[in-house]
Formats: structure tokens, sequence, C-alpha cells
């Protein structure tokens, strides 16, 4: 499958894109409103607490979960800690270069930080231990291994399966102040499941889950973060173009629409535990 | 970020903690040309955010591989003193936050400017928090664009933003550091005010779908204010120059 992967689209290649787009046609066959088939397998890392991969046409993106028991934030002494990392690795695409993470790596992370925390999707307040003491602190590490285009989506649904598929060791407070962690495991403490959609502007017109091609010519993009009952719980607007505001009402319609649908494969995992696949 | 904790943001007449009403932005003042040095600058006060713009540019891009065939290199950093912040002093190392807000600054400044009349060259626009008080992505980019024009650079429109938040359940115009804090939900908006489109837009928080709409709306009519205070600083200044170069040939 290794076809040439380009950074730059050739200019004949863009323009057939963009006038495809304008006919309602994808590069990929898809209808502007359609979202890739979704893969979400669980328990791929089994030394995680919790762990899922994500196929998305042929982005692959892993998300592992770890929880130790440490110190709370000085601003929110009685709740857990969640910590979002992203890291765009260089096996995932010759795009991307070893080094430090760049804005590119930060804001992945950030939105996903963002997405779960205001849906919540954790309790976060379930998670302290030893109030203003011991709480657990909940690290979310995010890498994609394939590049196909939305990584966000991609890795909002690999990140909220690792969280619904992981198990903490039962802790209790002894009244001194010791904790006695137990054999037994428990799942983590979970709100809500937002999902995240993003939406391409190419020309003008908005087709969902862009593909990697469609990455390269658009001119913008937006993500709504959408929790169960319809809130949008973070926004991220994208690229070096820009959006009308009735663009934007429309976008986010679009993301309403298949929410439902990303979404079912991880209710389901709330009583499996087994591969899904949506 | 978290919600409620207690804290009154609406006094019982409906005002909000400084007096204003939900629809009201704070006093905004912007001065254009403030440093000598650079070729476009701008100072913005909104509310106690206090903060200043440098634009340097176009110029030869260094490092020299990053130069770009087709269009202008933007490039922004948006970075807070470490004193400019209400807690503990900030580490002057960017971080996290700096680092996202600096791209979506970018990303909110670029669909104004013509790119593709500069290739090969740089803009540089260098953003220094002074003083910050809830909304300071959206103060600098109002800065930014008065920074650039004033720099001379060719755009479309000019960029200014405000962010509208979550309040008791209401949404408000232009959120303080306090209102930032305690408040349900922040949804910073960038729009090039005549063009009517949206450069930048990010929210934490919940919303509905009609407040989302509703919220786009007010942003709107605040930006439309900001730009009349952007255009107001742009011609002072150059009436200011203009007053010295005819002084200077009598």
């Amino acid at each position: 499958m290794s076809e040439r992967v380009y950074t730059v689209v050739p200019a004949p290649r863009r323009e057939a894109i963009r006038s495809m787009a304008k006919r309602g046609e994808r590069v990929d066959g898809r209808k502007p409103e359609e979202f890739r088939e979704v893969k979400l397998e669980v328990g791929v890392a089994g030394n995680a607490d919790g762990s899922a991969r994500v196929t998305l046409g042929h982005t692959k993106v892993i998300v592992g979960v770890k929880a130790s028991l440490g110190q709370p934030f000085p601003d929110a002494p009685n709740a857990g800690v969640q910590i979002v990392h992203a890291e765009l690795i260089p096996l995932a695409s010759p795009i991307f270069e070893p080094g430090p993470p760049d804005e590119n790596d930060v804001e992945l992370a950030r939105i996903i930080d963002r997405g779960l925390r205001s849906a919540p999707a954790l309790k976060l307040e379930d998670l302290a231990v030893v109030p203003g003491k011991q709480v657990w602190r909940v690290f979310i590490d995010i890498y994609p291994i394939d590049h196909d285009g939305n990584f966000i989506d991609a890795s909002g649904l690999a990140a909220m399966g690792a969280l619904l598929s992981a198990k903490i060791p039962k802790v209790t407070a002894a009244p001194d102040g010791t904790i006695v962690k137990a054999e037994e495991k428990v799942p983590l403490p979970i709100a809500d499941i937002p999902v995240f959609v993003t939406i391409a502007k190419i020309g003008d017109v908005l087709v969902v889950d862009p593909c990697y091609e469609e990455e390269l010519v658009m001119d913008a993009r937006i993500t709504f973060a959408l929790t169960r009952d319809n809130h949008v719980c973070a926004i991220q607007k994208g690229g070096r173009g820009s959006f009308t505001p009735e663009e934007i009402e429309r976008a986010l319609e679009m993301a309403l629409n298949v929410a439902p649908r990303l979404r079912s494969a991880l209710e389901n995992l709330r009583q499996a535990g087994a591969p899904q696949s949506a | 970020m978290t919600a409620g904790a207690g804290v009154k943001l609406l006094t019982e007449d409906g005002r909000r903690l400084d007096g204003r009403a939900l629809n009201e932005l704070r006093r905004c003042r912007i001065e254009a040309g403030v440093l000598k040095n650079a070729d476009g600058s701008a100072y913005i006060e909104l509310g106690r955010n206090k903060i200043i713009v440098a634009v340097y540019g176009p110029r030869e891009v260094h490092p020299r591989h990053e130069a770009l065939p087709d269009r202008m290199l933007l490039r922004c950093r948006y970075s807070m003193l470490p004193f400019s912040v209400a807690e503990e002093r900030k580490s002057p190392a960017p971080t996290r936050r700096e680092v996202e807000i600096s791209k979506v600054i970018r990303e909110a400044l670029e669909p104004a400017i013509f790119l593709e009349e500069f290739p090969r060259t740089s803009v540089d626009v260098y953003i220094e928090v002074i003083e910050a008080d809830g909304s300071t992505r959206v103060a600098s980019i109002t800065a930014a664009a008065v920074a650039l024009a004033d720099a001379g650079i060719p755009m479309r429109d000019l960029v200014a933003g405000v962010s509208i938040g979550k309040i008791e359940g209401k949404l408000a115009v232009d959120l303080s550091g306090i209102e930032d804090q305690h408040g349900e939900g922040d949804m910073p908006i960038a729009m090039m005010p005549r063009l009517g489109e949206v450069t930048l837009m990010q929210a934490d928080g919940r919303f509905t779908r009609e407040e989302v709409a509703q919220a786009l709306r007010m942003a709107r009519e605040a930006i439309l204010k900001l730009y009349e205070e952007q255009k107001r600083a742009l011609k002072e200044r150059y009436s200011k120059v203009l007053a010295a170069e005819l002084g200077e040939e009598q």
C-alpha cells in the first residue's frame, strides 16, 4: 500500500480535489457527510491500565492510560488529575520529525484534554483518595502510528476507548492516611462519553473526517467535541482559512449527525471488554 | 475551568462583578506605532489587560530552509511576562498553553494577509502580555492586526477578537480573569470584521447548539465595536505621521 507520501500536493491534483469537492465527490469515494469506517480495539498494550487502538481508514492511533497515586494540583486539591500527552512520532509519517513536541503535538493533546475535561469524561472528584493529599493521576498518552488524516477524531475515540477499558486497583485510605491497594481492580469513574468530529472546508464545501490528501488542500478545519446530550464541550478551528458563521452552524449540524454512530462503539465497551468495531 | 465553585459572578440586577451588562465590552484603548525598532507595533488595553505587539518584516527568512516558495512565512509568538499573572510568577519558558495560543493566533491572522504576495519572506509577530485579566489571546489578535497594518502589510481586512463566556448559565461578552476562572465556559472568537468571516474559534465548557449560534452573533456585534477602535488608532497614528512630515517641509 505504500504510495509515496507527499507534503505538498501538486497543483493539478489540488485543483482536481477541489473541483471534485464542488461536485460533491471525494478522493476516496465518500459523500461529504460520510465518516470513514471506524475500528476500535481495546487492550492492545497489556502493561497499560487501559489502552485502545483506533483505525480510521489508513489512520491508526494508539492510546495508553496509566494511573498512579500522587499529589493533586494545588488549585484543585479535592480532584484527581488528568494529563493528556500526544506525540506525532516519525514512525507514523515522513512529515513528522524526531525532536521535542512542536505546536502540532501540543495542539492535538490540548484539544483532546479540553474535550474530555469539559464533558467531563472522568469524574475527577471521585479520583481523590485522601482529599488534598493523595489522588489518582490519570495519564492519557496519544501516539498516532499511521497518518491518513484526522488524528483529532481518531485520538479522541482511542482516548475514550482506553479510559472506558481501564482498570485501576481499588484503594482504601486508613484513618492514619496510609493507602491500601487491593488486588481487586475497578473501572475508572466515567461521567460522559464525548466524541470529536472534525469538518474540513475545501473551497466552499464542507466535508466530515478529512483524509490526508484533503487535509493538504483544505482551507481550514473545525473540530467539535460533543457530549451524549448533544452539548458542544470543545471547539477548535485550525488552518489558514476562515469560516462564515453560517458555515460553522452547518458544520456543527454535520458533526451532531455523525456523533451517535461514533459513540455507539464506545458505549458497547461499557458492557463488554472485547474488541469492538463500528 | 471548573464550574461554579460558589463564586457569584452576577449581581441580583443581572450586572457583572465590574458593573458591566452581559453584552458589554470592557474599556478598550489601542495605540498604533508604539515602538521604534519594529516595522509595525501596537499596544492594547482591554480592561486591565495590557499587551504589546511588534511586527518585523517582510524580511529574509532565518533559518533559510523554512522559507516558502509560494507565500510568506508568518510566525507568531504569544508570551506572557513572568509577572503578568495574578497567581505566582510564571516561568519564562514557553508553556504548552502559550505554544498552542501562538499557533491559533497565527491561524487567526493568516486569512487576512495576502501571504502569496510575499513569497520567500517572513513576517514575525511578537506578542508580550504585560498584565493579564482574561481574554488575552483575543486581545492579542486585535492588537496584532493593528501592528500588521502599521507595518504596511497588505491585508484583506483587519482581525479582531472577543471571548464569549458562560456565567451562571448566561452568555457574556469579553470575560474577565475572574469570570474565566469561575465561569462555566469560554469561547474565544476572532473575525475579519468587514468580511464577517471567523478566523479563530475555540471553546471549553458546555454549550448547546443554539448557544453556539448566539455566541457567534454576540461576538460579531462586539467585534464591530473593536474594529472602530482599531481604525481610530490607525488613523490617529497616520495623522501624526502626516503632520510631522508636513511640519518638516515648512
